[in-house]
């Protein structure tokens, strides 16, 4: 049930981001996700593409420091509350969320949204047994 | 050698020299009469503190070959700084010169271990600068095979330190973690070489950089002093037991003295180097201001050797940096950056000055094996760093995480400083 992110270090300059993309466009990779964390120095570009491991490949060829990190994707009702159901059922299972963001894109049944947790393992099994929907990885490159 | 016959060889050395220094180099004759001294004044040692210094500048202001005791029929050899401060300095040998130095060369490669049977990879660069050549001709010496690859084209350098299995590598340490790096990329790990020994110098270097090229490289890493205008690398080198520099003291006369008053300083004390030559005949050098700080020690090494020893160079008078008031060298900073081990040793300083106040900003390149995708974390790493430092220097810094690759890699000396105060 884990997904795959790929994480970019970026300094905060001009024209970092317009690099990455252009490596992932030039082996044919497509973004399906992306979020930015930033500080007045350095952001972290977070992916999810289609194909990780090849993505992970040509950054790290092109000399991008870049990580792959197990994230989850949690599919929710496109509705009021969605979210909310969510995150109430991880702070009963006492996880903390280090950070989350929203697929482009939407599941068939619903909005999407891709979490990093502490705990991932613990998160998988908590949230499956209280009937969250998780969609695999391979579901998720292929939106 | 008995230290007192050693003495009695270097006062007689001392005195041809000043007298060779005083007939035929007017530099010299008109600076001595300047303080009142005369070659006869050399009656002992100790009578070497009567005569002036020479400094760069001496070099510089009489360029090209000003400051040559022979004519330039019974020079042999010329090389030459690269002038990027100034003036180029000019150095000459004669053939005597040119064999004194391949033998203090060969003595330093023995030194480190190096015999007949190595396969030594020399990547100094040849040409002007003196590491290249001066390295060279002691490795014939010895009788070893050199390869005189001269720096750059890395990736090549790996290959054929694999293929034509290189046991001695001699550059400078910057370029040695250089050839690392570039050694991690290719997928070559030490265990696909045979090097053993690594003889590193021409930049100051830190102790915790040595462990990194040592575990990095898989070697013994040994430091190789030297500068062009003494002889070039080989006036002092380090054996295995890693507890300062062997100088030549036959040759060399060493002296430690505080850079602000000329004054003599005892042994143990830091100071700037200041050498001067026993046997050069194309270039005598009367205590030469090297800039660089160091100290003397006459303990016993356990190796046996019974000259005098230098520390390992920890900077130099014109590389230090005056922040604020506070003294800074370089290597303060790469050692602390080494010690958190987190980081690739790839770092700039960067100093300037806002109105009056003074700044100091260390880029550092994060590694893949640190990286995280939580920005706090990497926020941690910031503040580690720049915690040590401020501990480490008693100031206030800047630390910046960069991209890799993105400071410049060096193929000969690091430019480590970028000094933007317009004062």
């Amino acid at each position: 049930m884990k997904v795959k992110q790929i994480s970019v270090f970026l300094e905060n300059k001009s024209g970092r981001l317009a690099a990455v993309t252009a490596v992932l466009a030039k082996h044919g990779i497509n973004i399906r996700a992306l979020s930015i964390a930033d500080t007045s120095d350095f952001g972290i570009l977070r992916l999810i593409v289609d194909q990780p491991d090849k993505a992970f490949e040509v950054l790290k060829q092109e000399d991008f420091t870049v990580s792959v990190t197990d994230v989850i994707g949690v599919e929710m009702p496109d509705q009021p509350g969605g979210l909310a159901q969510v995150l109430a059922e991880l702070e009963k299972a006492e996880i903390n969320i280090e950070y989350l963001y929203a697929f482009l894109g939407k599941a068939p049944g619903g909005a999407l949204v891709v979490f990093k947790v502490e705990n991932i393992d613990t998160a998988i099994e908590k949230l499956l047994a209280s009937g969250v929907k998780l969609l695999p990885g391979e579901t998720l490159y292929k939106m | 050698m008995p230290r007192e016959e050693l003495q009695e060889l270097q006062l007689e050395r001392l005195q041809q020299t000043v007298e060779r220094a005083y007939h035929n180099v007017p530099h010299y004759r008109k600076a001595m009469q300047e303080v009142g001294a005369e070659p006869g004044d050399i009656k002992s040692l100790q009578d070497l503190q009567k005569l002036p210094f020479t400094y760069k500048t001496d070099l510089r202001d009489n360029y090209p070959y000003g400051m040559f005791a022979v004519p330039l029929s019974e020079v042999v050899r010329i090389h030459s700084s690269s002038g990027t401060t100034g003036k180029p300095t000019v150095v000459g040998y004669t053939r005597n010169d040119l064999n004194v130095w391949s033998e203090l060369m060969a003595r330093s490669l023995t030194c480190g271990g190096a015999t007949k049977n190595d396969v030594i990879h020399n990547a100094y660069g040849y040409g002007l600068f003196t590491g290249g050549l001066g390295i060279h001709y002691g490795a014939e010496k010895i009788g070893a095979s050199v390869i005189p690859i001269s720096g750059g084209n890395t990736k090549r350098q790996v290959m054929i330190m694999k293929d034509y299995g290189s046991t001695v590598l001699t550059c400078t340490p910057s370029y040695a973690l250089n050839i690392a790096e570039v050694m991690e990329e290719m997928g070559i790990t030490p265990e696909d070489l045979k090097l053993k020994v690594g003889i590193f110098g021409a930049e100051p270097w830190s102790d915790n950089m040595r462990k990194e090229i040592e575990h990095k490289l898989g070697i013994l890493a040994l430091d190789i002093y030297g500068l062009s205008e003494i002889i070039g690398p080989g006036v002092a080198i380090e054996c295995p037991a890693k507890q300062g520099l062997h100088i030549f003291e036959d040759h060399f006369i060493p002296e430690i003295i505080n850079p602000d008053t000329g004054e003599v300083l005892p042994y143990g004390s830091v100071g700037e180097l200041v050498f001067t030559s026993l046997t050069k005949e194309a270039l005598p050098m009367i205590r030469y201001r090297t800039r660089d700080i160091s100290s003397l020690s006459l303990e016993e090494c356990s190796c046996g050797r019974t000259h005098v020893r230098m520390k390992r160079v920890s900077g130099r008078t014109d590389d230090m940096l005056i922040i604020r008031g506070v003294n800074v060298f370089p290597s303060q900073i790469e050692s602390v950056l080494l010690e958190i081990g987190q980081t690739e040793p790839h770092y700039q300083i960067i100093v300037d000055r806002v109105g009056t106040l003074d700044t100091i900003e260390v880029l550092v390149e994060v590694s893949a094996s640190f990286f995280s995708d939580e920005v706090r974390r990497l926020e941690e790493l910031e503040k580690k760093i720049r915690g040590e430092i401020e501990t480490t220097l008693g100031l206030t810094v800047k630390v910046r995480l960069v991209e890799p690759k993105t400071i410049e890699r060096s193929e000969g000396k690091a430019k480590r400083v970028i000094d933007r105060r317009k004062i």
